[in-house]
């Protein structure tokens, strides 16, 4: 098991494309088994045994986990009783436990993962390439990979990881490769070097120690929610029940949960994208339930979306567009219903530099960009607008080490000068690094609250999957305080946010490392230099 | 920098002119097998269109193409598919004349009532679709192209003489009440071999209407929405754009400049509404031509131009023994491959700016590893 780390724009998603045929090299050679190979086309990788897991899924969700896998692949085994065999004998040899008949859109991501790689195997893959498998994962889901792909390695395939989340790479690889502005920087041994190493090989210069922040909660909410509830399937499970909450200023709340539990409506009900059925919220003093979208991100409302393709960004509109949309009726954008592209390039010039995003100009479209700059354009975009509240959802999600660290020390300064903001997040580390209360969403609830300063990503992990409820509290070899932890469901999740004061504990950077902790922050900016972003093509 | 905006001029031009090239070399092809002389057929429609007569006519058929297309490319920019413009078009062009041939008024006052008319019933008969697809989910497609064969039925019901259509002396041919002199739009006087043509003013009127959609979509925080909204409806939502309004202005937008359609030949030429001076099909050419500019107000300009020129040349191909059909396979053909090429270039373009892009990010990079080594 071969993994392969560094920055976003280092060059890994081009070399995965290379050796996937989607992509030709200029020079250099591939060997498989020993033989000289050249690959045009991703057929070609597949005939020659590798396969690819991409990062974004790529499986149609209103078919069964069959149908998805014969898609392209018909002349193996057929499309029906014979396939479905082998399938089964595939998920067996190496535990992935698939169910051919069920659709898709019915599967966890957790399960359509393993749907992909099944996909591969069945395409008689010997190399698999797997391309951030983890960042879509909660840890007990990790581990879990983990197992398949150690049961895929005994049985004799190679398996190609790539990851920006190094205390994984070093528990499950074999061998490190680091690559840095399109070459390779070293070659280590998992057992030769630590995280905080790793970290350094990566960025290419030494990481700045973590500090300690101080609190900045006050006592002024910003954001109050009220009994959020919303619609409901078939079986009458709810898409949102009861959501209560309190954002003060100066205050990060984390929200985290399992992807599909309520997130994503949660945030289209905050943003106005989607009417609540009952509920109130509450926007420094203002009832704005019933505001439009536009009229609550023009009161303050800053958002970075999940998706940030098909909800921040037109990827074929030059960039100095990109940074009028969601904010055309603001200064400097437009001066009433003109629109004023000469001032709105000069500020998407000013954004551009202050916020480090790498591109030749604000001409190009925003899809040449990597998704770091993209990231980088967007937060910049929001912050200009000074919001008061800041609804972020995975902001750094695809992001590299960089950038990551400079996202997060611009989500802090705002919050030092009063921005309530409301992170939804599958990191748990950076939630745990970044907020001073953790709620856990399930199913649609707030089930669980915890004090990100104890707070770790097992038990949070626990509660994501509906196993633990209540107050999580850490349970401390020796520790007197044991109580609490396993509350029994249903117990009200204790109500509104930790009172100010309490975050000061919060603050401290939790012991995740350097390099994995969201408190990372090198304050002199990107440390980086600009890296040749070999591969902008990636993430788009 | 410069190099990828000059390269995109270049793309942008590449796709029409390649389409062009492409559309005549097939063109020549279906001639010769026909048994006769391409190069023959092509000198004759330029030698036609080299008379003066038929510039005007080019020009005065351009004009009404243009605004057919203007109308369609509002849509699209909106991802609208407006297929009714040629419905809005027929029964604006109809009830302007019938309004205005039962008034007696200054000229200025008199064209005024009758261009507001025209944009009016556009946009209501548009806007119609608009409603059912922002209240119902009417795909806009489907209720444009049921409203044409609407609006069909409803003129020829309302042309009846006992409604409003009168039949002049002279002729077998139903119309409205002729416009009275006031209503005339001023033309262009040209002469040609001692007769007088004259281009339509509403020429002007046109080129207006281009540069408005010019600065409607560019300059205005309205058009950036509807450009938004056209180019990621989920962007587009997030960021505050009230979609369903948009739909139903571009729709009202659409059909009031579908109004104007008929205006050119109804103000300076026919001043009466019939049946046969404003023909069904102007608003599908209009879809055609609107993909052929690109939507943009210059491509649709171009468009127009070439569009026109096909259609006047025809005739002298059947008069020198060409089949002319020709011209409008030509037409067909040119459709279909700038709806490719287009696409092409459109992919080519953004691979080739992310290489760009990369490469020139890769080059800053080696550039100041080597200053921090200096």
């Amino acid at each position: 098991m071969h993994a392969i780390v560094g920055e976003n724009g280092a060059g890994k998603s081009t070399l995965m494309k290379i050796l996937y045929g989607m992509q030709r090299p200029d020079e250099g050679t591939i060997a498989i088994d020993g033989e000289q190979v050249s690959l045009h086309t991703p057929s070609d990788a597949i005939a020659r045994g590798i396969g690819m897991v991409h990062q974004h899924f790529m499986l149609a969700d209103n078919l069964t986990v069959l149908e998805n896998t014969v898609l392209g692949a018909e002349k193996r085994h057929g499309i029906r009783d014979a396939a479905r065999a082998r399938m089964r004998e595939i998920s067996d040899a190496y535990g992935l436990g698939i169910r051919p008949d069920a659709l898709v859109e019915d599967l966890g991501v957790a399960d359509r993962q393993r749907v992909e790689i099944l996909k591969v195997l069945y395409r008689g893959a010997r190399i698999l390439i797997l391309d951030e498998p983890t960042a879509v994962l909660v840890p007990q889901e990790v581990d879990a990979l983990f197992a398949n792909l150690r049961e895929l390695k005994s049985e004799g395939l190679t398996v190609i990881f790539i990851s920006h989340k190094l205390d994984e790479v070093l528990s499950v690889a074999d061998e490190i490769t680091v690559i840095r502005r399109g070459t390779t920087v070293a070659s280590v041994l998992p057992g030769d070097v630590n995280a905080r190493q790793l970290a350094e090989l990566m960025v290419g210069s030494e990481l700045p120690s973590p500090q300690t922040r101080e609190s900045t909660v006050t006592d002024t909410p910003m954001l109050t929610v009220t009994e959020l509830g919303l619609g409901g399937d078939e079986n009458g499970r709810r898409l949102l029940d009861g959501v209560s909450f309190t954002i003060h200023r100066g205050e990060v709340l984390g929200i985290a949960g399992v992807e599909g539990n309520g997130q994503t409506e949660l945030i289209d009900v905050l943003i106005g994208a989607r009417p609540a059925d009952e509920g109130t919220v509450v926007l420094g003093e203002q009832d704005v339930t019933a505001w439009p979208t536009r009229r609550r991100r023009e009161g303050g409302v800053g958002y970075i979306p999940e998706d940030r393709h098909r909800h921040g960004l037109l990827l074929e509109s030059p960039l100095w567009e990109n940074r009028i949309l969601g904010h055309v009726g603001e200064s400097p954008n437009s001066k009433g219903p003109w629109l004023d592209p000469r001032a709105a390039r000069a500020d998407t010039r000013r954004i551009v530099e202050e916020y480090d995003v790498r591109t030749p100009g604000i001409e190009v479209t925003a899809a040449s960009l990597s998704g770091g700059n993209q990231q980088k354009l967007i937060v910049g975009r929001e912050m200009s607008h000074h919001p008061r509240l800041l609804i972020a959802a995975h902001p750094t999600r695809g992001v590299d080490v960089g950038a990551q660290a400079q996202i997060w020390d611009q989500i802090r300064a705002a919050r030092r000068e009063g921005l309530a903001v409301l992170l939804i997040s599958a990191d748990l580390d950076e939630l745990i690094g970044l907020s001073d209360t953790i709620r856990v969403m399930y199913r649609g609830r707030l089930v669980a609250d915890a004090d990100p300063a104890t707070v770790t990503s097992q038990e949070l992990g626990s509660a994501m999957t509906g196993a633990a409820a209540g107050h999580l509290e850490h349970h401390e070899p020796g520790d007197a305080d044991t109580e609490g932890g396993t509350a029994p469901e249903g117990a009200p999740p204790s109500g509104g946010t930790a009172a100010p004061g309490s975050g000061a504990g919060a603050d401290t950077s939790p012991d995740t490392g350097p390099d994995a902790g969201p408190d990372t922050s090198p304050d002199a900016g990107p440390d980086t230099g600009p890296d040749a972003a070999a591969d902008t093509g990636e993430e788009r | 920098m410069k190099r990828i905006d000059k390269e995109k001029l270049v793309l942008a031009l590449a796709a029409p002119v390649l389409a062009v090239v492409v559309a005549m070399a097939l063109s020549s092809g279906i001639v010769a097998a026909s048994g006769k002389d391409p190069i023959e057929a092509f000198r004759l429609m330029l030698e036609y269109s080299a008379n003066a007569d038929t510039q005007v006519l080019i020009l005065n058929r351009a004009t009404t193409y243009y605004l057919a297309a203007v109308a369609v490319a509002i849509g699209f920019r909106m991802n609208l598919f407006n297929i009714g413009v040629d419905g809005q078009y027929r029964i604006a062009a109809m009830l302007a004349a019938a309004v205005g041939g039962a008034v007696t008024l200054p000229g200025p006052l008199h064209m005024t009532l009758i261009l507001v008319t025209a944009i009016l019933v556009g946009a209501v008969w548009s806007g119609v679709a608009g409603v059912l697809k922002t209240h119902r989910g009417v795909s806009e497609v489907v209720s444009t192209i049921m409203l044409n064969a609407v609006a069909t039925a409803l003129i020829a019901y309302l042309m009846r003489d006992s409604l409003l259509g009168v039949l002049p002396q002279g002729s077998d041919q139903l119309t409205t009440e002729p416009l009275a002199d006031s209503a005339d739009f001023p033309g262009i006087p040209v002469d040609v071999d001692g007769r007088t043509m004259e281009v339509y003013g509403f020429i002007f009127i046109a080129v207006a209407v281009g540069i408005g959609f010019h600065y409607l979509l560019n300059r205005t925080t309205f058009g950036f929405d509807l450009r938004a909204a056209g180019a990621s409806e989920s962007a587009a939502v997030a960021s505050g754009v009230d979609t369903k309004r948009m739909v139903l202005y571009s729709m009202l937008l659409s059909g009031g400049i579908a109004g104007l359609i008929g205006m050119p030949q109804l103000l300076g030429e026919s001043h009466s509404y019939g049946v046969a001076d404003f023909p069904a099909g102007v608003g599908f050419t209009g879809i055609a031509i609107a993909l052929l500019g690109r939507n943009n107000p210059l491509g649709i300009a171009f468009g127009a131009l070439l569009w026109a020129f096909l259609d006047r040349s025809a005739p002298n191909l059947d008069f020198n023994g060409f089949e002319k059909e020709i011209a409008t396979i030509m037409q067909g053909l040119i459709v279909i491959s700038v709806v490719v090429a287009y696409e092409l270039v459109r992919r080519y373009g953004l691979r080739r700016q992310q290489q760009r892009v990369g490469e020139e990010l890769a080059q800053a990079a080696r550039r100041n590893v080597t200053e921090v080594a200096a």
